[in-house]
């Protein structure tokens, strides 16, 4: 008796009022939405470097690089190749900054709290809209 | 005056029936917050959120006054049994649940012959992640990071919101018809203290 009443999707949708479609479709909409816009491939083009909340430097991601960054723990180490960042070795305990491992997209950001240094990957809301420009 | 001195130098709290009603919700509420803590979580921060049940069903059935109590008494009682008062998470906590109890203040002036307990859900959980995101974003992680997981949070907040919001419509089925004003006649047996949960 009770299973029958639990599986009857009659049952289920019995408290559904016309109105609840209006709600339930503007939420998709929303969440759709959301999707596109924070999850649309925007390329990073350049890393950028903050120790104690201050700009340590900003780098373009076409060049292999390493860079070295003396906060209060130790030195993290920053490592930059072919369009992607990610932070080699820090001093902090935990290692979470280091095991995230290489960053490739824009807005992605890692951290290393204890030594205070962040890594974050910027990129033109555009992304890739001109691949040249020539005149 | 007199005869009453050595009486009134106590301090007697009687409950009344309204109080028995929140607290046995509240009760509710806090069980199944605990209970759910225990559930693993694909992602940080992404719960069912059944106790929200509850406060759908308070709301629907004694107004939104009684709803701000029950999901108030919740997040603090249940923060305190989880040892996160204060902490980030319970403010985090506190934060979707404010917003959530703004949005379904609003939304039950909606009209309910048109909009049942699954819109409400649905807006309460949007409300709550819109206002858990915003702390986050304010006070924990001050970057625009954050926002890059608010498209899988607003996703979970569709798909349990209509899950809650069925499940509280279950519950409220069996309660006597809506009247035109929107408010659900509460049910025998709640001045007592007791609780009608299901039917």
């Amino acid at each position: 008796m009770i299973t029958a009443h639990v599986l009857s999707a009659k049952n289920w949708l019995s408290c559904l009022r016309p109105g609840d479609a209006i709600t339930l479709i503007s939420a998709a909409i929303l969440v759709v939405f959301l999707f596109l816009n924070f999850w649309t491939n925007t390329r990073a083009d350049r890393a950028i470097v903050r120790q104690g909340g201050e700009l340590i430097a900003e780098f373009g991601l076409n060049n292999t690089r390493r860079v070295e960054v003396r906060g209060p723990i130790g030195i993290t180490i920053i490592e930059i190749a072919a369009g992607r960042a990610r932070v080699l070795s820090d001093s902090g305990p935990r290692q979470y900054c280091v095991q995230q491992g290489w960053l490739e997209r824009a807005n992605a950001v890692a951290i290393c709290a204890p030594n205070q240094v962040s890594l974050l990957l910027a990129g033109s809301a555009s992304g890739n809209r001109h691949d040249s420009l020539s005149y | 005056m007199t005869a009453s001195a050595t009486e009134s130098a106590t301090l007697i709290l009687r409950p009344s029936a309204d109080d028995h009603r929140i607290a046995a919700y509240a009760a509710a509420a806090i069980a199944i917050t605990i209970a759910e803590a225990a559930l693993p979580s694909p992602l940080p921060g992404v719960k069912p959120g059944l106790a929200n049940i509850i406060v759908l069903v308070v709301l629907l059935r004694h107004g939104w006054k009684d709803a701000v109590w029950v999901s108030l008494l919740r997040v603090v009682a249940a923060s305190l049994m989880g040892g996160t008062f204060l902490a980030p998470g319970f403010v985090m906590s506190l934060a979707g649940a404010l917003c959530s109890l703004g949005v379904l203040g609003l939304s039950c002036r909606l009209p309910a012959a048109w909009f049942g307990p699954v819109s409400h859900s649905v807006l309460a959980a949007f409300a709550h992640i819109g206002g858990q995101i915003l702390v986050a974003r304010l006070w924990l992680v001050p970057h625009d990071g954050v926002f890059y997981l608010l498209p899988l949070f607003a996703l979970a907040a569709l798909l349990f919101g209509v899950v809650n919001g069925l499940l509280a419509g279950q519950i409220l089925q069996g309660d006597a018809a809506v009247t035109l004003d929107g408010v659900l006649s509460a049910p025998t047996g709640t001045t007592t203290g007791e609780m009608e949960l299901s039917k």
